[in-house]
């Protein structure tokens, strides 16, 4: 029996990844929840939006580096954040201007804008793809472990390493300001006020004289940051692959719908319970079962529930029972 | 709207033959200009994207459900021409084949006791142990029996074979067998999705398409995995046979062609020829179920559920009905075209170019009418193809004058991309301005 070591060895591998993914999740699914609240639909493109911050990100961090701008310690990626979030935001204002405003104007069927959103799905990615093509990009410098596995050994004298990333004590720590400046913004400021109100009921909303053009572009420039955020904090931890965020659309609507799709606090609850059954139930808890069990006893096996290449069906399964047995979410959702 | 008038002027102009003879034309086109392999390889692909379409243009155009696991029946139809259609492998078998079906039944009986005992029980915590209990129980014996005898299947001579191989049978039976995988799949989808709101069906396809996939890439004792199954059977003679019969040898001569190029083009027009019968077999049911009165009762409960409800249609069941038939075509179509290429190669199956091309081929043809499918299947597919070199063909122009430098290649390496874009504007100008598509619904 070695509790110490396993609990170590269970955080090392379950909670650290799993919160830093949580909160990728989370700001992922908090931009679909907004735009499903005020604009009524669920965005197919909202994978490759985060992809096109992502890369205006990569890009510039490659300018500010051949430049020899860094910021010590910190990733360079940081400081290029508000202008990947300024490049999105105005790509998304195009959009709409070009694309979706039409279809609030005639005011077409959700299922119709989904459609839509999947062109622009495709346009955005042609356009990821050919400004910079489909290579792996790693971006991440500065300093690599906050603590890491050999110190933190000598440290406390166990067997069993802890290594916590820079890249991941960022994104916890950029996820906090966001959504605490998000849920600022939405519950203090008069826009903020306006939007909610917008979301609760068109209806009352445009009688008590809220512009809603206004509230959709507040909107899309919230997404942007929201999205360039979470994309670029995602490719900071593992690596920018344009065709990775494809895949990561489902993981990011299944914590939306779990935690109630058009509910902000639904969105992140959802994005820390979809990201730690993945991480949980795809992790091979051989070394923590070896420490728990008596001495000189240890598995034959990895004692993994499903291989790695399954998490996404982690993610649908929860999303299928969250349908199944609670189709509004955990937390009610349909306003913000 | 000049579509409107012509739609509503009494007699219709004959559109649809003439878009018709307008895809002939550039298919032809490509013959006279590139090759006619490369025509003839338009034509096959265009022609099983055809039948895809038709499967969406079921789902969407009759019923209006939002399918976007498209991806998913194809791969499950290409699975069921390994399953059909290769060889068994007796060592595989004798190794642990038998212990894989008996740890899949147990799966199952676990999956079904919980699912029969959970209206049973009393609600509570009882009910949630008891169902977690025999879940947990038959998730133990499931692994116990399934991962050594995987394990012995897969050590199997892993080069070549590794997994249990097919049942050996002619591979046209593989075509069917991909639709009935496609409608099991379908089916257990439909149980539980349908009945939600439209958008909530579309990611739970999107997610089940990703798992089928991702099972498909994992599961090396049913499908090799990303080792890919090559060699597949064929309906159809092996251009290096034709090249030594005499009886071809003298019809290439007659019509003074190069044997070589005159076999692989013999060997695609066979094909063109099943894939033909099949989009004839397939459009004809598919328009008498229209006009039939199933086909209007659909139609009835697309464009105003409640009401047909309340005309005493089972609205559910129903749907459930044609999302099942139309992954069983789409499930057909991905056998077929497994069967053309000659191997499985999951890594090839991608959300954008298996799901959401189909989506753009359907809404540009005109949902709702079964040849605005077919011509879309054909003309997307067409320019899916063709974007590649006629881009490549206009930025050479423009670059031509350019001197040779980071510039000029960059630009030409970009041209690669440029289908992806292209698709997008496409999709998004017919939404917008024409948008019930090329051939609209009558």
């Amino acid at each position: 029996m070695d509790i110490l070591n396993a609990l170590v060895a269970f955080t090392n591998f379950v909670v650290v990844p799993a919160t830093a993914y949580g909160a990728q999740l989370a700001l992922g699914a908090l931009g679909v929840t907004l735009i499903y609240g005020v604009l009524r639909f669920s965005n197919f493109a909202h994978g490759e939006t985060m992809s096109f911050g992502a890369m205006v990100v990569v890009l510039v961090t490659g300018l500010f580096k051949s430049w020899g701008i860094s910021l010590g310690v910190l990733p360079t990626a940081l400081l290029a954040l508000p202008f990947g979030i300024l490049a999105t935001a105005l790509l998304l204002l195009a959009t709409d201007k070009v694309v979706y405003k039409f279809y609030r104007k005639v005011k077409a069927a959700p299922v119709m804008l989904v459609i839509v959103s999947t062109g622009v799905m495709f346009v955005m990615n042609g356009l990821v793809r050919m400004v910079v093509g489909t290579d792996d990009r790693r971006f991440a410098d500065g300093a690599r472990f906050v603590i890491n596995a050999r110190e933190f050994k000598a440290w406390s004298g166990l067997e069993e390493g802890l290594a916590i990333k820079t890249t991941q004590v960022i994104t916890v720590v950029v996820a906090l300001i966001t959504v605490a400046a998000l849920f600022w913004f939405l519950n203090k400021t008069r826009t903020g006020k306006s939007m909610r109100a917008y979301s609760d009921n068109e209806d009352l909303a445009l009688l008590s004289g809220i512009n809603p053009e206004r509230v959709v572009t507040i909107t899309w420039i919230l997404v942007g940051a929201l999205a360039t955020i979470a994309g670029a904090l995602y490719g900071l931890d593992k690596s920018f692959k344009p065709f990775i965020f494809q895949q990561l659309l489902l993981p990011v609507f299944a914590a939306a719908i779990v935690g109630g799709i058009g509910n902000p606090l639904g969105a992140i609850a959802g994005g820390f319970v979809i990201a730690f059954s993945e991480v949980t139930l795809t992790y091979a808890f051989k070394k923590v079962v070896t420490y728990l069990g008596p001495d000189s006893w240890s598995p034959d096996g990895l004692v993994q529930l499903l291989s790695t290449d399954y998490k996404y069906a982690v993610s649908f399964a929860i999303l299928i029972i969250v349908l199944i047995f609670k189709p509004t979410g955990l937390f009610k959702g349909q306003n913000i | 709207m000049t579509h409107a008038a012509t739609q509503t002027g009494g007699k219709p102009l004959p559109r649809t033959p003439l878009y018709f003879a307008a895809m002939a034309a550039l298919i032809l086109a490509v013959g006279f200009l590139q090759s006619w392999n490369s025509a003839l390889s338009i034509l096959n692909m265009g022609l099983i994207s055809a039948i895809m379409a038709l499967g969406v243009n079921l789902q969407w155009g009759y019923a209006g459900l939002f399918n976007t696991g498209v991806m998913g029946f194809v791969a499950l139809g290409g699975l069921a021409v390994v399953l059909t259609s290769m060889p068994p492998v007796p060592a595989a078998w004798a190794a642990g084949g038998g212990r894989v079906i008996l740890a899949l039944a147990v799966g199952v009986i676990a999956i079904v006791a919980a699912a029969l005992a959970y209206p049973r029980l009393p609600k509570g915590r009882i009910r949630g142990l008891v169902i977690a209990a025999i879940l947990i129980v038959g998730l133990w014996a499931f692994r116990t029996l399934f991962d050594p005898a995987v394990a012995a299947i897969e050590a199997v001579n892993p080069a070549v074979s590794g997994y249990l191989g097919g049942l050996g049978l002619p591979v046209i039976l593989a075509w069917p067998v991909g639709a009935l995988l496609a409608a099991g799949a379908a089916w257990l989808v439909a149980k539980t999705a349908l009945g939600l709101r439209s958008d909530y069906l579309a990611i739970a396809t999107l997610g089940i398409a990703e798992i089928i996939v991702a099972m498909m890439k994992n599961e090396d004792w049913l499908s090799r995995g990303v080792k890919n199954v090559n060699g597949l059977p064929r309906p159809v003679p092996y251009e290096i046979n034709l090249q030594q019969a005499e009886w071809f040898l003298s019809l290439m001569h007659r019509i003074g062609m190069d044997p070589v190029t005159g076999s692989s083009v013999f060997v695609k027009l066979l094909y063109a020829g099943f894939f033909l019968a099949v989009i004839v077999i397939i459009v004809t049911a598919m328009e008498l179920a229209l006009k039939s009165p199933w086909g209007r009762m659909m139609r009835a409960i697309r464009d105003n559920e409640v009401a047909a409800e309340a005309m005493g249609k089972d609205v559910t069941g129903r749907h459930l009905q044609i999302f099942v038939l139309g992954a069983a075509i789409i499930g057909f179509a991905g056998a077929m075209m497994t069967t053309l290429d000659g191997q499985l190669t999951p890594t090839t199956y991608q959300p954008l170019r298996y799901t959401f091309l189909v989506w753009v081929m359907v809404i540009v043809g005109g949902s709702g009418n079964n040849w605005g499918a077919v011509l879309g299947g054909m003309l997307i597919w067409f320019l899916w193809v063709e974007v590649e070199p006629i881009g490549a063909w206009i930025v050479g122009l423009l670059t031509s004058g350019m001197e040779d430098g980071a510039l000029k290649s960059g630009l030409i390496e970009r041209v690669a991309y440029m289908r992806y874009l292209t698709m997008g504007i496409i999709l998004l100008v017919v939404l917008r301005f024409s948008p019930r598509g090329l051939l609209p619904e009558k």
